[in-house]
């Protein structure tokens, strides 16, 4: 009786260490890490707001298993609109939280260049999340829930990019002459080899020459008034998602809402009410997606109002200030985009375990001036991802849902020729789900929706080819019994 | 560890996707619901947290009755009545 009530009592506790104090923990872990990096420093505050919001939207994230991989490849693979309408309920929110930053004039967004290319990269995105099973900020929420498979994601992410942006040699064949020509027409420094690699033909002398404005701006209004800001906010986000929610709703929930409440000619009252029902059917996921909203917003406006008290324009100056010269691109800038971004910090990651195995990193405008190649420890994007891991795994643990999930062979080839995919995609279109989609639409730019046409149309083909795939391997297995 | 997809008598069939993340879990469950018979019982057991959102909104499209939720250090096994 002794032993076995000893056990119970042993196994009360393990339950108690991962539920509560696992999770206090993380959280302690990380306030004296801010403490520590403050004492050394208080200037790291600036670093110290990415790590604390990575931290934020890693629990929003797990709290509603908000994955934009899943927004796409469920409608096509299960028909399920749910993570579509959370990701719709976060753009919506993020537009509004950023139209009132803009209006206190600490707006960080700078517009991406428009192209082909945002298509392309989308594509290819599209296509490889449907085989990881998680988006950038997907795998790093599901990584902090224990699962190998989503680090592997973000490694393989981490190293393609890395290798996709300082690749040359016969790679350089795909860059078309008109390319090499205005790069080097752009007078770089010689130490960037310009004309070099083809993704730095592809910058300078593709990038570069398009121009990147809000919707706002493109009609012509330069300032941000009161009508750009209404453009950019209700013209270019606020309406095509309703729009989405009201197809999403025709397309994916209507006929089973009108089954359930029994409604054979229904009012416009009913549509409405199930549009409404639509959007709260997974609370988790409503709340995540209004929380995930403000919080971006928030975030952007912190950062904006910490670099008008330290008057700067971009953390490398700080560094600089703070005699950490080794990281900084050669204009001294580093990677700060001041709001919610993945992927170029994972390339930096990718990057910098590279340069210190040996490899040339920095001779391309990439690493060499856009984006710096910090240690990862004075990576403030990249503090915001490992936040994000660590929100994620706070809930995680205090929810009982923490289980470390190992890689098979077929899991980790998925993870890694998937990740592969979405490293190649972000680069083109010159960031992910997030950066290059959920950070662009809700600021006023409208190349955010070239990119979810991309996403989606790459998800499709995506889930296709796993359907496939899945099929042969049933087959293959005698079937499964499926 | 492989998927697994058996019948266990009684108009009760079990479906094990342990291991597996999105969006293996759902897309079996989607096929394993697919094969069964109207009113037998789907028993099924995941490790991946976001597959059950799916999965629970996949059941309220469709009208199948999610009978039973159970939980256990991120071990999830779900009972599916086919409507």
């Amino acid at each position: 009786m002794n032993v076995k009530a000893g056990t119970l009592q042993e196994a009360g506790w393990m339950q108690l260490n991962r539920q509560k104090i696992y999770p206090a923990g993380i959280l302690l872990a990380v306030a004296v890490g801010s403490l520590w990096a403050l004492s050394i420093d208080t200037r790291f505050l600036y670093l110290l707001v990415y790590v604390w919001f990575g931290v934020i939207y890693g629990l929003f994230l797990q709290y509603g298993r908000f994955c934009m991989a899943a927004a796409v490849r469920d409608l096509f693979a299960v028909k399920v609109p749910r993570m579509a309408v959370g990701m719709m309920i976060a753009v919506g929110l993020y537009a509004l939280a950023a139209a009132a930053v803009t209006l206190t004039g600490h707006n960080t967004f700078h517009a991406h260049a428009l192209g082909w290319h945002v298509l392309v990269g989308g594509l290819v995105f599209g296509f490889g999340f449907v085989f990881t099973g998680g988006c950038a900020s997907g795998s790093l929420y599901k990584t902090g829930e224990g699962n190998l498979n989503s680090a592997l994601v973000i490694f393989s992410i981490s190293f393609s990019q890395a290798l996709v942006v300082t690749a040359g040699g016969w790679l350089d064949a795909l860059a078309p002459s008109a390319w090499a020509e205005s790069a080097a027409a752009k007078g770089m420094p010689d130490e960037l080899s310009v004309t070099q690699g083809w993704f730095d033909m592809f910058t300078a002398g593709y990038i570069w020459d398009r121009k990147g404005a809000t919707l706002a701006e493109m009609l012509g209004m330069g300032e941000p008034g009161m009508t750009a800001i209404f453009i950019n906010t209700f013209v270019n986000a606020i309406f095509p998602v309703l729009i989405i929610l009201v197809a999403l709703y025709f397309f994916y929930y209507r006929k089973s809402y009108l089954r359930k409440t029994a409604k054979t000619a229904p009012t416009l009252a009913d549509e409405l009410g199930g549009l409404w029902h639509m959007c709260i059917s997974s609370k988790n996921t409503a709340i995540a997606g209004v929380g995930l909203g403000i919080f971006a917003g928030l975030h952007m406006w912190v950062t904006g109002v910490l670099r008008e008290h330290y008057n700067i324009f971009n953390f490398g100056e700080l560094l600089s200030a703070m005699g950490y010269n080794n990281g900084l691109s050669i204009d001294g800038s580093v990677f700060d985009p001041g709001y919610w971004y993945i992927t170029t910090q994972e390339a930096q990651w990718g990057g910098w375990v590279l340069e210190n195995l040996g490899f040339e990193m920095r001779d391309n405008v990439f690493f060499g001036l856009e984006n710096g190649l910090p240690n990862p420890l004075l990576n403030a994007p990249g503090f915001m991802s490992i936040g994000i891991i660590l929100g994620a795994a706070v809930l995680a643990l205090a929810r009982r849902e923490f289980k470390w999930k190992m890689p098979t062979v077929e899991t980790a080839t998925f993870a890694i020729v998937g990740g592969i995919l979405m490293g190649i995609g972000a680069r083109l279109a010159m960031g992910c789900n997030i950066g290059a989609f959920f950070a662009t639409v809700t600021n006023g730019d409208p190349s955010g929706w070239i990119f979810l046409i991309g996403m989606v149309g790459g998800g499709y083909v995506g889930v296709k080819v796993f359907t496939y795939w899945m099929d042969w391997k049933m087959a293959r297995d005698g079937g499964c019994g499926l | 560890m492989a998927m697994s997809f058996e019948n266990t008598g009684n108009g009760e069939w079990t479906l094990n996707v342990t291991g597996y993340s999105c969006p293996h879990p759902q897309m079996y469950t989607k096929k394993a619901l697919q094969k069964i018979a109207s009113g037998e019982v789907l028993t099924l057991l995941f490790d991946n947290p976001s597959s059950g959102e799916s999965i629970a909104s996949m059941c309220e499209a469709e009208g199948n009755d999610l009978i039973d939720r159970q939980e256990q250090d991120g071990n999830f096994v779900w009972k599916i009545r086919k409507v």
